[in-house]
C-alpha cells in the first residue's frame, strides 16, 4: 500500500522502508521551536534531565513573540528565562526584540524550514510550515524539553484527508477564505490526529503567503499537520531564502486516504467564523448587520506582506469609520521593512491604522488591543474561542484581510465588493 | 492506579484558552495557574473542586492552542482524571507527558453526569459510576504510551534511558 506525502515524510525521518497510520515511531527531528510562553516550561523540564548541552544549538529557535515588547514585570522575567537560557548554551536562533518576529513567519523567511523536514514546535501552530512540504506540528513544552534533549520525537503516524484543488480564487478572496470555508465543512474536529493534504492544480494558482495561511490553520481543524506539494513557487522561495538542501516528497499513486474533498477555489465564498468557534463559518448572506468596535490585521495567519498589501489595496485613499480601531501588525521586521519601504504602512497609517511591532499581541488576548465586556472584533487571526482577545463577553470575528480592511471602512463586517 | 471522586462536567469543544486563559500564562507556576482554572466558562470551578475529582468532556477536548499550562492547571487544581469522548491531540500528548491521567470513552462521558461519584481502574481501563452502579470501558492505550505513563511522563521516561536509538 503506498504512503500519503506526510507518512514518507516521516518515514524517512524514523530511518524506515514504510510506515502506515497507527504506526507508533521516533523520528529525528531537523529544528525544534519555543517562544516565551512554552520555552519557559520547556526550559524547566529540560533543566530536570541534567544535561550539559542540546541536541544540536542550530537545531533550537527561541522565539520570544507573545507578550514581547515585554508587557509587564512576569512576562520580563519569562522573557529573561529564555534569554539567558540562550545565552548560556549558544542557542544560534535565538532573536531578541529588533530581529524577532511572529515565529511562524519568522522561521520560513529565515530559511530555517525547507521541504522534507520535520518540525515540532510548542506552539500549536506550528503546522504552518506544511506550506513548505515540510512535517511540522505543534507539541507542548515537556515535547520540546525533550526535543531540545533528544532531537527526537515520537509520534503516532497519521492518516490524511486529501484536499484536492482546482481553479482559481475570485478578486478578493484569499486563503484565509479557503481554510475558514474548508474548517466550516469538516468542523472543528473534523481532521482530528490526521493530515491534510493540499494537492491539484489548483495550488499552483495560490501564492506562497496563502499557503502559509491555509497550513497554518489546520490545527482549528483538529489537524496534526497540513502539508502542501511542492511546485516551482516552493523552490524558488526555499533557494531565495535558505541555503539548506531540501528533499522533494510526494504521496504515491496508491496511497488511501481517509477521504477525498475536491474544492473548486473560484466557488470559494468570502467566509467568516462568527463567535465562538473556527467552524462557525457564514457567508456574506449570513452575516447580518454586524457592528464592530476594532478591526485586527495581522498575526502568524495574515501578517504577511501581501496580506498587508490587500489591506492597502482597500483602504488606500479613504478613511476607516470613525470610531473605529484598526490595528495593524506586520509578521516580522523584513515584512515590516517591505511594506514601509513600499508605501504600503503610509497606506493604512492615512486610512486611519496604527501600526503595532511584531507580536502575536492581540490574538490571544495579551496585549495591544485587549477588548471590553460587549465589544465585537474582525480579525485576520485564527481563533474566536470565548474570551480569546479580552474580556468573556467580547466578540471575535475572524476574516480575511481582504474582508477585515472593508470592515474598517464601514464599520460593520462587510464584502469587499461593497466598498471596491 | 486508581482513583475515584465526584465528577465536574463540561461540554464539546473546552479550548486551551477557557482551560487556563492567556492573560494568566505570563507564569507557569502551576499553583498560581490553578487559581485561575476554567474561570472564564465556569466561575465556580476553582471553589468547588476538591483533590481527586474527576472532570469528565465531551468531544474535542484541551483543542486550540499547545499550552501545557492547560493541563497542568487542571492537575494542580487536584482532578485525577479526565475523560473525554475524545481529546485534541496536543492535550492529548501534553497530558501523557505531564502525567495526567486522562481516557477516552465516548459511553461514560455521555453517561456520566455533574455530581456523581466515579471510581476508575487505570490497569483494566474500566470505570465505573457508583451512583448509578455502571460501568464502561475506557479505550487501552498502545504498549508504547503506557510504558509512558508508568514512567511518570515523558522526563522520567527519557531518565530512564528509553529515548534511545
Amino acid at each position: 500500500m503506498g504512503m500519503t506525502m506526510t507518512q514518507k515524510i516521516l518515514a524517512k525521518a524514523a530511518g524506515l522502508e514504510s510506515v502506515k497510520a497507527g504506526d507508533l515511531i521516533l523520528a529525528k527531528l531537523n529544528l525544534v521551536l519555543g517562544n516565551d510562553i512554552t520555552a519557559p516550561v520547556g526550559i524547566r523540564e529540560f533543566k530536570k534531565l541534567g544535561l550539559d548541552d542540546v541536541f544540536d544549538k542550530s537545531k533550537i529557535a527561541l522565539v520570544p513573540d507573545h507578550f514581547t515588547p515585554n508587557k509587564d514585570i512576569k512576562s520580563a522575567e519569562q522573557a529573561k528565562v529564555v534569554r539567558d537560557f540562550a545565552n548560556e548554551l549558544d542557542i544560534v536562533n535565538y532573536f531578541e526584540v529588533g530581529e524577532v518576529g511572529i515565529e511562524h513567519a519568522l522561521l520560513p523567511e529565515k530559511g530555517l524550514v525547507v521541504a522534507g523536514d520535520v518540525v515540532i514546535g510548542a506552539d500549536s501552530h506550528t503546522c504552518t510550515y506544511g506550506a513548505l512540504g515540510a512535517f511540522s506540528t505543534g507539541v507542548g513544552s515537556t515535547d520540546m524539553a525533550a526535543g531540545m534533549a533528544s532531537g527526537k520525537a515520537w509520534f503516532k503516524v497519521p492518516e490524511a484527508i486529501k484536499f484536492n484543488l482546482t481553479g482559481k480564487f475570485k478578486p478578493y478572496t484569499s486563503g484565509k477564505d479557503l481554510i475558514l470555508h474548508i474548517i466550516g465543512m469538516i468542523g472543528v474536529d473534523g481532521a482530528l490526529y490526521k493530515s491534510m493534504e493540499f494537492v491539484g492544480e489548483g495550488v499552483h494558482n495560490l501564492t506562497m503567503d496563502d499557503r502559509f495561511t491555509i497550513a497554518n490553520m489546520a490545527i482549528e481543524a483538529g489537524a496534526k499537520n497540513g502539508v502542501f506539494e511542492i511546485d516551482d513557487l516552493t523552490r524558488e522561495y526555499m533557494k531565495e531564502h535558505s541555503d539548506r538542501e531540501f528533499i522533494e516528497f510526494a504521496a504515491d499513486d496508491d496511497a488511501e486516504y481517509a477521504e477525498v474533498i475536491n474544492i473548486d477555489l473560484s466557488e470559494v465564498p468570502h467566509t467568516v467564523a462568527f463567535p465562538h468557534l473556527p467552524e462557525n463559518a457564514r457567508t456574506p448572506e449570513n452575516w447580518g448587520d454586524v457592528a464592530i468596535d476594532q478591526v485586527v490585521i495581522g498575526s502568524c495567519t495574515n501578517g504577511r506582506l501581501s496580506d498587508l498589501q490587500r489591506s492597502a489595496e482597500i483602504l488606500k485613499g479613504k478613511k476607516v469609520k470613525k470610531g473605529i480601531r484598526v490595528i495593524v501588525f506586520p509578521a516580522t521586521q523584513k515584512i515590516y521593512l517591505e511594506a514601509l519601504k513600499d508605501g504600503t504602512l503610509s497606506t493604512l497609517v492615512e486610512a486611519g491604522c496604527v501600526i503595532s511591532a511584531p507580536t502575536c499581541g492581540p490574538c490571544l488576548g495579551g496585549h495591544m488591543g485587549i477588548l471590553a465586556a460587549g465589544e465585537r472584533c474582525v480579525s485576520t487571526t485564527n481563533r474566536n474561542f470565548l474570551g480569546r482577545m479580552g474580556h468573556v463577553e467580547s466578540e471575535v470575528y475572524l476574516a480575511s484581510p481582504e474582508v477585515a480592511a472593508a470592515s474598517a471602512l464601514t464599520g460593520k463586517i462587510t464584502a469587499p465588493e461593497e466598498v471596491m | 492506579m486508581n482513583a475515584k471522586g465526584t465528577v465536574i462536567k463540561y461540554g464539546d469543544n473546552i479550548d486551551t484558552d477557557v482551560i487556563i486563559p492567556a492573560r494568566y500564562l505570563n507564569t507557569s507556576l502551576p499553583e498560581e495557574l490553578a487559581r485561575h482554572c476554567m474561570e472564564d466558562i465556569d466561575t465556580e470551578f476553582v471553589n468547588k473542586v476538591k483533590q481527586g475529582d474527576i472532570m469528565v468532556g465531551g468531544a474535542n477536548f484541551g483543542c486550540g492552542s499547545s499550552r501545557e499550562h492547560a493541563p497542568i492547571a487542571i492537575k494542580a487544581s487536584g482532578i485525577s482524571c479526565v475523560i473525554a469522548e475524545s481529546f485534541a491531540r496536543i492535550f492529548f500528548r501534553n497530558s501523557l507527558n505531564i502525567g495526567l491521567p486522562i481516557l477516552e470513552c465516548p459511553d461514560a462521558a455521555k453517561d456520566i453526569e455533574a455530581g456523581e461519584i466515579v471510581s476508575i481502574n487505570f490497569d483494566t481501563g474500566v470505570i465505573t459510576n457508583e451512583t448509578k452502579n455502571k460501568t464502561y470501558q475506557a479505550a487501552a492505550f498502545p504498549p508504547f504510551m503506557q510504558e509512558l505513563i508508568n514512567a511518570g511522563g515523558l522526563i522520567k521516561y527519557i531518565e530512564s534511558g528509553k529515548m534511545g536509538d
